[in-house]
C-alpha cells in the first residue's frame, strides 16, 4: 500500500498506515521529491503513529527524505513516534538527525512554522 | 506460592519400617502434652520468640506438634508445608527471625530425639531402628519449615520492593506541557526502564513538551545507569519533548565525567528551581511578581 501524501497549506502531510516494505519507503522518498517541487512545499510532515517498528533501513530512508526535500527548499519532521518505537530506537542508536521530531501533527505543524519563520496561531 | 512445588523436591518422606513408624508415632500422640510442655519450655530457656506471649507460643507450639506428628505418620509434608507458610505469614510482620524459626524446630527434633533415648535405652537395638525411621523424617520436616518461612520472607520483600518502586516514581505535571520527574533513591536499571517507559507515557497522555528530570535524591549512579538516562533523554526528544536534568550533586557529576558518559546532548541545570526556569523560558512563559506589573 502506497502511502497517500495531502497537501496542506505550505505543507505536506505523509501519514503511514503500516508497515512499510522497501520497495514502499522508496517509492514514498520519491513521490515527496517530486510533490515538493511541483506544489512548492514548505515543509513535510511525516505521521508515524501507526508504525510500530522503525527499523535501520526506514530510519536512513527517512534522513535521506528529509536531506532531499532540504536541498528543495522544504524541512521535514516525524510525528508520532510511539514510546516503545522510541526506547526500541534509542537501544539501537539509530539516529534521525538532521529530521525535527514532535509529538504529534498539530506540534509538527508548529515546528514547521517556527523552522520555517512563518507564524503559528499563538503568534509565537 | 505459585512455585511451592518445585522448591521442596521430595514432599513425600523416604519409605520406612511401618511398624516401628506406627509404634513412633503412637508414642509421639500419647505423650504430647508433656513433650509440647518440655519442647514450650526449651524456646523459653533459648529466649527464642521475645515477641510472642507464652500463650500465643502454646498455641502455635501446639499446632506445629499435631502437624510434625502427622507429616511423620503420612510421610507428606505437604500440610505442614502450608501451615508453615501461614505461620510465616503471621511472625514475619512481627519481626520473628530466621534464627529463631530454625532454632525452633531443631529444638522440637531434639526434645523427640531425647525422649525416644530415654524411653528405648532398655533395648539399644530397636532405638537404632526407631532413629533410623525418625532421623531422616525429623530433617525433612525441618527443612521444609526452614525453607518455607525463607520462601515466605522473600516474598514480602519483592511484594514491599515492588511497591516501592510503584510508589517512587511519579511523573508530574506543573504548568501546560511541563512535566517533572523526581527521582529519589537507588536507581538501579530496571527502575531506570521502567521511569523511562512511564516518563514516555506521559509525554505522550499530556503532550509534554519539556521534562525535568530530578536526580537530586538520588546518591550514586553508574555507567549502565547513566547510559539509560542519556537514553531516556534520546528518547523523549524523539517524542517532541526535550529533556532537561537538574540537581547532579557533586560526586554524581564527578563520576559521570570519569567514566566518560557522553552527555554533550543533555541539557543540565544545577537545582530544581532552575531547572523549572529553564523549561518556563523553552515554553515561553513568563514568570513575573504581582507587585511589579
Amino acid at each position: 500500500m502506497s502511502v497517500p501524501i495531502l497537501k496542506q497549506g505550505d505543507y505536506l502531510i505523509a501519514s503511514i498506515q503500516s508497515a512499510l516494505t522497501d520497495s514502499e519507503v522508496l517509492k514514498l522518498r520519491d513521490d515527496l521529491a517530486d510533490r515538493v517541487g511541483n506544489f512548492r512545499s514548505r515543509g513535510i510532515v511525516i505521521d508515524v503513529t501507526a508504525v510500530d517498528v522503525i527499523d535501520s533501513f526506514v530510519a536512513r530512508s527517512l534522513q535521506t527524505i528529509a536531506s532531499t526535500a532540504k536541498l528543495r527548499g522544504a524541512e521535514t519532521v516525524l510525528v508520532g513516534i510511539q514510546p516503545d518505537v522510541a526506547v526500541a530506537m534509542v537501544q539501537f542508536e539509530l539516529s534521525l538527525d538532521p529530521l525535527l521530531t514532535a509529538l504529534d501533527l498539530e506540534e509538527g505543524i508548529a515546528a514547521l512554522r517556527r523552522s520555517t519563520g512563518g507564524v503559528d496561531e499563538d503568534g509565537r | 506460592m505459585e512455585h511451592a512445588a518445585e522448591s521442596v523436591p521430595h514432599v513425600r518422606l523416604p519409605e520406612v519400617d511401618s511398624r516401628l513408624l506406627r509404634e513412633l508415632v503412637e508414642y509421639l500422640r500419647q505423650r504430647r502434652t508433656e513433650l509440647r510442655q518440655e519442647w514450650v519450655r526449651r524456646i523459653t530457656d533459648a529466649q527464642l520468640l521475645g515477641v510472642m506471649t507464652p500463650e500465643e507460643i502454646f498455641l502455635e507450639v501446639t499446632a506445629v506438634y499435631d502437624n510434625y506428628v502427622d507429616a511423620l505418620e503420612t510421610g507428606s509434608v505437604e500440610t505442614l508445608q502450608d501451615y508453615a507458610r501461614d505461620l510465616s505469614e503471621r511472625i514475619i510482620r512481627r519481626g520473628v527471625e530466621t534464627h529463631e524459626v530454625l532454632g525452633i524446630v531443631l529444638l522440637l527434633r531434639d526434645v523427640l530425639a531425647r525422649s525416644l533415648f530415654v524411653h528405648y535405652q532398655h533395648d539399644p537395638d530397636v532405638l537404632n531402628r526407631i532413629l533410623d525411621a525418625y532421623e531422616p523424617a525429623a530433617n525433612r520436616i525441618a527443612v521444609t519449615v526452614g525453607v518455607s518461612f525463607v520462601e515466605e520472607r522473600e516474598r514480602v520483600i519483592r511484594e514491599q520492593q515492588a511497591a516501592i518502586r510503584e510508589l517512587s516514581t511519579p511523573v508530574l505535571q506543573v504548568r501546560e506541557r511541563l512535566v517533572i520527574l523526581p527521582i529519589i533513591g537507588v536507581l538501579d536499571s530496571q527502575r531506570a526502564r521502567q521511569l523511562t517507559e512511564q516518563l514516555l507515557m506521559t509525554i505522550q497522555a499530556n503532550r509534554a513538551k519539556v521534562v525535568v528530570i530530578d536526580i537530586t535524591g538520588v546518591a550514586s549512579i553508574d555507567m549502565t545507569v547513566a547510559n539509560h538516562l542519556v537514553q531516556t533523554v534520546k528518547a523523549s526528544r524523539l517524542m517532541g519533548a526535550s529533556a532537561i536534568i537538574t540537581g547532579l550533586s557533586s560526586e554524581i557529576a564527578q563520576t559521570l565525567v570519569d567514566l566518560g558518559v557522553d552527555l554533550s546532548m543533555m541539557k543540565t541545570v544545577g537545582d530544581l528551581q532552575g531547572g523549572l526556569e529553564e523549561a518556563e523560558r523553552l515554553l515561553g512563559y513568563k514568570v513575573i511578581q504581582a507587585g511589579d506589573e
